[in-house]
């Protein structure tokens, strides 16, 4: 995974809540095997409407989108943060995450930015009224800044450290490899098994 | 100290505890695996030349993707036949367990597991897929995970996990039964819209309460099933003696003497009673009543006898333009009864609603009656062992006789990735999970509801229950 310290890019405004992983991605594109290409799915069926947000420029060039609460809900595909990600995202700005799509963005790489409403609609009035605004995520800080907007946002100290240092879960995992094995050498006998 | 049920699961599972802002490392028993979120797994292991750990704590089965129709001929579309092809080759290579499509066991993966006797109190289960909550009616801590978390519980059988808060889900009722016509089904709607589709972020739900106590195993299965699409991690259920007369004799469970130490140790897996919930919510059994969505996301629900919102009538300015949003894609109007609105296509089925005893609560209904005309109806068995049972019980002509079609195993029209699809514009009335804008076909429009609901609806037209059916 690729380190992640700042990021700035134009500001998308998504002015929805509950944006369900349906929406990012519908299930008609989940057949693919590979891990790339997932960006023509992306909000593929509001991107039939022109008036659609990522139909206008400077939009199109987009790479932090600002969405409104529970962003990521529903369901556990991960192609929901490929699809973000292949198109261009590097964070998404929302009020609340659904628990998987936060762990699925941090395996992937994606900052979800967790930053309180209020805030989020500061960051909307400016991208609204200045499109193509530039906004700076920075990781270190915790802050998310545009013009003359700074506001904090909250990250997993874990899953920031990990982005930060672009860390590879499994490797982390294999460390404790010899703690796997005591435990496994523990398990009753009655646990089932599928063979 | 006193624990909850989700802690005591939690510490059992403890491989290594996590220090500083670390998080847990935690154990998983049952890994379920299907086509759609394995393919990158199983090639990220590739890539790094990892075998799978632990085979014999993994099981894959065929279901997202396939027909429920001719299902001897080969996929007809040829990106979902690649997916299902890929999952066939990735188990052979790795020395997975595979239910491939027309195999005696295969059927939705969140069926076949309990089915099987995988599925048991105290387990950690996981699979790439947000419905894993289901496992969690018989006690044990199964919750959904991502592509890249698949192929880690591939390469180590462990997660490393931060850990979730609790949340009671008290329901009850003052003799600990529903009103006729109400199930769990309603119960879950019922709650996801009192708590909302971001209520449960973060926790573990423990329903509780003397309703829950009396439902049946496969009811808690379609209560737990929902607990994602209000936000949770997971919900659970003490298992209890219905629990274990549900697994006793299944293929996976313990035999002999195992199956005594096993319930000796299930019987530990209760919420202690000085025990401290994170949060508690009451839900009043008594005053459930049949439960239907009208909107585009599951918290948008109420009472089948109640009118669809006034979304001006809605303070929140994100709940009342979401309303809004609905209402427009729904093609529905303010204010109009509920009971009112005409349906073109019942689904009965999914792993919400495909078990044995959503056929026959939604054959009992259509018994000696049709579907209405201009209706048309798809009853899908969650798995093929459903389908037996069914059939063998004669079910399957009820259903046929009534005009509804009886079709194969699978995720059918709870999701767009296969044949049974909704056209644009149509409308539903389906047991399945989700009302999301396009998630059974694009610009389908979905109203959840019980298996009792969708048979009545089917009979009648538009959305009712079977005490409209006199």
């Amino acid at each position: 995974m690729e380190k992640f310290s700042s990021h700035t890019g134009i500001g998308v405004p998504l002015r929805r809540s509950n944006v369900d992983t349906d929406q990012i991605i519908p299930a008609v594109f989940l057949k693919r095997v590979t891990r790339t290409g997932f960006e023509d799915g992306l909000f593929s069926a509001w991107r039939q409407d022109s008036s659609f947000i990522l139909n206008q420029e400077p939009f199109t060039r987009g790479s932090v989108l600002v969405a409104g609460p529970d962003f990521g809900t529903g369901s556990s595909r991960e192609h929901a943060v490929w699809a973000l990600m292949d198109y261009g995202f590097r964070v998404v700005v929302s009020a609340r995450f659904a628990d998987i799509f936060r762990g699925n963005s941090a395996k992937a790489g994606l900052v979800a930015a967790q930053v309180a409403q209020p805030d989020v609609e500061l960051l909307w009035k400016l991208l609204e009224n200045e499109p193509g605004t530039e906004v700076t995520v920075d990781l270190r800080e915790k802050t998310v800044q545009a013009k003359d907007i700074t506001v904090p946002f909250e990250i997993d100290d874990y899953i920031r450290w990990r982005l930060l240092e672009g860390l590879d879960d499994i490797g982390l995992t294999l460390r404790h490899e010899e703690a796997i094995t005591a435990f496994e050498s523990q398990r009753p006998a009655h646990k089932p098994v599928t063979v | 100290m006193a624990r909850t049920l989700a802690e005591k699961v939690w510490d059992q599972h403890l491989v290594r505890k996590g220090e500083g802002q670390e998080p847990d490392l935690l154990y998983i028993d049952l890994h379920l695996v299907h086509e759609v979120t394995s393919p990158q797994a199983f090639d990220g292991l590739r890539l790094a030349g990892r075998p799978v750990r632990r085979p014999d704590l993994t099981l894959a089965t065929e279901d997202h993707n396939v027909p429920t129709l001719d299902v001897l001929a080969p996929i007809a579309d040829p990106v979902s036949r690649t997916q299902v092809e890929t999952l066939r080759k990735n188990c052979a290579e790795f020395g997975v367990r595979l239910y491939p499509m027309n195999h005696a066991e295969q059927g939705i993966v969140h069926v076949v597991g309990p089915q099987l006797g995988l599925t048991q109190p105290g387990t950690t289960v996981v699979c790439g897929d947000s419905h894993t909550s289901t496992h969690g009616a018989f006690g044990a801590m199964a919750f959904g995970i991502g592509t890249s978390e698949v192929e880690h519980v591939l390469a180590t059988q462990t997660l490393p996990l931060k850990r979730f808060k609790t949340m009671a889900i008290n329901v009850t009722s003052k003799d600990g039964r529903l009103r006729p016509g109400v199930t769990s089904k309603d119960v879950v709607l019922a709650i996801i819209a009192q708590i909302g589709t971001g209520g449960g972020q973060g926790y573990v739900l423990e329903y509780r309460g003397n309703v829950i106590e009396n439902l049946s195993m496969e009811a808690r299965m379609t209560i737990c099933n929902m607990s994602i699409e209000a936000g949770a991690r997971a919900g659970m259920i003490a298992p209890d003696e219905t629990t274990f007369a549900y697994l006793k004799g299944r293929d996976h469970a313990p035999q002999g003497a195992q199956w005594d130490e096993a319930v000796e140790a299930w019987r530990e897996l209760r919420t202690d009673d000085e025990a401290v919930f994170d949060a508690e919510v009451d839900v009043d059994g008594d005053a459930l009543t049949p439960f239907v969505t009208w909107g585009t996301n599951p918290g948008q629900g109420l009472p089948l006898g109640e009118n669809v919102p006034d979304p001006e009538a809605i303070v929140d300015e994100n709940e009342r333009v979401a309303a809004e949003n609905a209402l427009a894609y729904m093609g529905l109007e303010a204010g109009q009864p509920l009971r009112s609105v005409k349906v073109d296509t019942v689904f009965v089925g999914s792993c919400t609603n495909g078990r044995i005893e959503d056929l026959r609560a939604t054959a009992e209904v259509l018994n000696g009656r049709k579907v209405a005309d201009g209706v048309r109806m798809l009853v899908v068995p969650g798995s093929m062992r459903v389908r037996f049972q069914a059939e063998e019980e004669g079910l399957d002509k009820v259903f046929t006789d009534a005009g509804a079609e009886w079709r194969s195993a699978g995720c059918s029209m709870c999701l767009g990735m296969n044949p049974d699809q909704l056209a644009p514009g149509e409308r539903s009335a389906s047991t399945s999970n989700r009302n999301f804008e396009g998630r059974q076909g694009k610009g389908g429009r979905t109203h959840l509801v019980s298996p009792l609901v969708a048979a009545a609806t089917a009979v009648r037209g538009t959305l009712s229950s079977p005490e409209d059916l006199v």
